[in-house]
């Protein structure tokens, strides 16, 4: 069964024109299903934001065709994001309003009626968890009650899509997990979730789908396991050295495993069977002062594609 | 369908303006009650209160307050729309949260035209209705200085957020009040009437909007108004607003759509 894509980018290009012109987003190609949660994964001015702010309908497509919900980007922006949800990167909620009032005023420019409105209003601060903060000023919610509530904000209009960009950049680890857990919510709800990330536990726990880029493009698409199965081995070891005899470890390490990769504080050797790989080291008489084997991640996938780890 | 939106727009600012209402309210009034104490108690006694032939034949009460009046709606009307629009596009601006929605920028920016526009006016009728107070103006003159001062501040704002959303840097906002509104009030003709200045600056007062909107105001205010002038004053403040909306327009769209 084919079902039409909700969001569906071809050759889709981002060009600044700035003093220097410069291209973001070099003429990407992917599509987002009903119901699915895909994501964007990449490093720091990859081009995520400005592609996901090219699908919010607030900055213009250079070239290429972008529909979304069966409509062009460049023509029915209006009648786009009355459909959408966006929790953009930079917290933009309302300083000057109470918790409740960003709500409503929020659900006031999509036009709907104030009685409609309160009753979602509460429905959303429970789903939210802040219940008890509608008449706080914003200034008074911690990092993960702000970014929920920007999430609650996004929900106002029951979206079809909901666009996320690097929904738990900066939150500590209790708030990413409530956040995650009201995002799987979302996901049983039916609402198709678009998000960027840079990082890989996230995309791992929420995508189905998604899509690695680096420099302005897509350099590979698929589900997690894919991608890990496709462009890493099963296993990694990971070896670190003293410093003062590191180069030479590294240098015996040489021709292990098919793939050695060198960071700056470790050493990755690509296996199918971490322990037996670990025993072959320690036989060519290498000691290191740390050895770990675990299963490869959407990090290494990463590193295989770029050369580069996702968070420096 | 546009004129909705706008009001949804407008619907912000209100939300806003109900923590704020009563301040700006005692501003609005204290401002003309200082003017109207000083003039009594200081300038009157300095400046004689006996008709005046440079004042063609008014007394400087008369004189000055539509002139008071309009320079302060200008005022007033600058420094809405400067700091605001400037605040409301940065990346965290209510501006930047609106531009998801169905609004548009067109509509972002009407919704917060609308919001000067009533401000205007109620700044207005309470700087007027003070005025009124002390005798200085009488009823039937002070309703027609109203819809003046509106048109003037809709003059000012037009072009003030058309320039205000593109300042990257709040010090060009304050640079703009000291350097460009200030000289305005100052050399417009609010306290004197322009031919006083040397010749020279004559032309350059003809060419800003406060002249011709205190003109306007203090022909209408002293029955002084001749038809082609009060047509050409209110033909030149609607061409200031008329362009100055086109501007604000392209660069709201321009700055909000990067
Ligand atoms: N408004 C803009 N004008 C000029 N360059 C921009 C603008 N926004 C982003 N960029 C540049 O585009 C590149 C990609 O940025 P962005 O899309 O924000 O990446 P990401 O979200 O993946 O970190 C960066 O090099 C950034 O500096
Ligand atoms: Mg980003």
């Amino acid at each position: 069964m084919t079902t039409a894509p909700l969001i569906e980018a071809r050759d889709l290009t981002k060009t600044y024109v700035t003093s220097e012109p410069y291209t973001a987003v070099k003429g990407i190609d992917f599509e987002v299903r009903p119901g699915e949660a895909f994501g964007v994964l990449g490093a720091n001015g990859a081009g995520k934001s400005s592609t996901m702010r090219m699908i919010a309908c607030v900055s213009p497509v250079t070239s290429g065709t972008l529909r979304i919900l069966g409509m062009d980007a460049a023509r029915d922006g209006e009648r786009i994001r009355a459909r959408l949800g966006v929790v953009p990167q930079d917290d933009t909620l309302d300083t000057e309003l109470t918790v409740r009032e960003n709500l409503l005023i929020y659900g006031r420019y999509f036009g709907i009626p104030w009685k409609a409105l309160r009753e979602r209003c509460d429905q959303l601060l429970a789903f939210s968890r802040l219940e008890d903060k509608g008449s706080q000023a914003v200034s008074t919610l911690s990092g993960g009650m702000r970014r929920r509530l920007t999430i609650a904000r996004a929900l106002i209009n029951q979206p079809e899509i909901l666009l996320l960009d690097e929904p738990t950049t900066g939150l500590d680890p209790q708030a990413r997990h409530l956040l995650w857990e009201r995002l799987f919510q979302l996901k049983e709800d039916g609402v198709t979730l678009l998000l960027t990330t840079h990082y890989m536990d996230e995309a791992e726990q929420l995508c189905d789908r998604l899509v690695v880029m680096d420099a302005g493009k897509i350099v590979a698409e698929g589900s997690p396991a894919d991608l890990i199965e496709r462009h890493s081995t099963r296993e990694v070891l990971e070896l670190r050295f003293a410093a003062h005899e590191r180069q030479l470890m590294i240098d015996k390490c040489a021709g292990v495993t098919e793939r050695v990769e060198v960071l700056p504080d470790r050493l990755v050797l690509y296996t199918g069977d971490g322990e037996s790989t670990l025993a072959a080291v320690h036989a060519l008489g290498v000691r290191p002062a740390g050895a770990f084997v675990r299963r490869s991640t959407l990090e290494d996938v990463f590193l295989t594609l770029t050369g580069r780890s996702l968070v420096e | 369908m546009t004129t909705t939106a706008a009001v949804r727009g407008l619907t912000y600012w209100l939300f806003r303006y109900r923590r704020t209402w009563r301040g700006s309210i005692v501003i609005s009034v204290v401002n003309p009650l200082f003017f109207m104490i000083a003039l009594g108690l200081g300038l009157g006694k300095l400046i004689d209160d006996r008709p005046n032939p440079q004042l063609h034949g008014h007394t400087y009460a008369e004189f000055i307050v539509p002139g008071l009046l309009v320079a302060a709606v200008m005022q007033t009307a600058f420094l809405e729309a400067a700091g605001p629009v400037f605040q409301s596009t940065r990346p965290t601006g209510n501006y930047r949260s609106a531009s998801a929605t169905p609004l548009r920028p067109a509509d972002i920016f009407h919704g917060h035209l609308l919001f000067w526009l009533l401000r205007a006016a109620q700044n207005a009728i309470l700087f007027i209705a003070v005025c009124a107070c002390f005798g200085a103006v009488d009823l039937v003159h002070a309703t027609l200085l109203v819809p003046i001062a509106v048109l003037v501040a809709v003059a000012f704002c037009a072009p003030a957020s058309a320039w205000a959303v593109t300042v990257d840097r709040p010090a060009k906002l304050n640079m703009m009040f000291r350097f460009v509104i200030l000289p305005l009030y100052m050399f417009s003709g609010t306290f004197f009437p322009i031919e006083q200045l040397p010749s020279w600056l004559q032309p350059v007062a003809w060419a800003t909007p406060l002249w011709h909107g205190i003109d306007l105001a203090r022909g209408v205010a002293l029955d002084t108004a001749t038809l082609p002038l009060t047509l050409i004053h209110v033909a030149y403040l609607a061409a200031f607003t008329a362009a100055g909306i086109a501007f604000a327009r392209r660069n709201y769209r321009r700055q909000l759509y990067v």
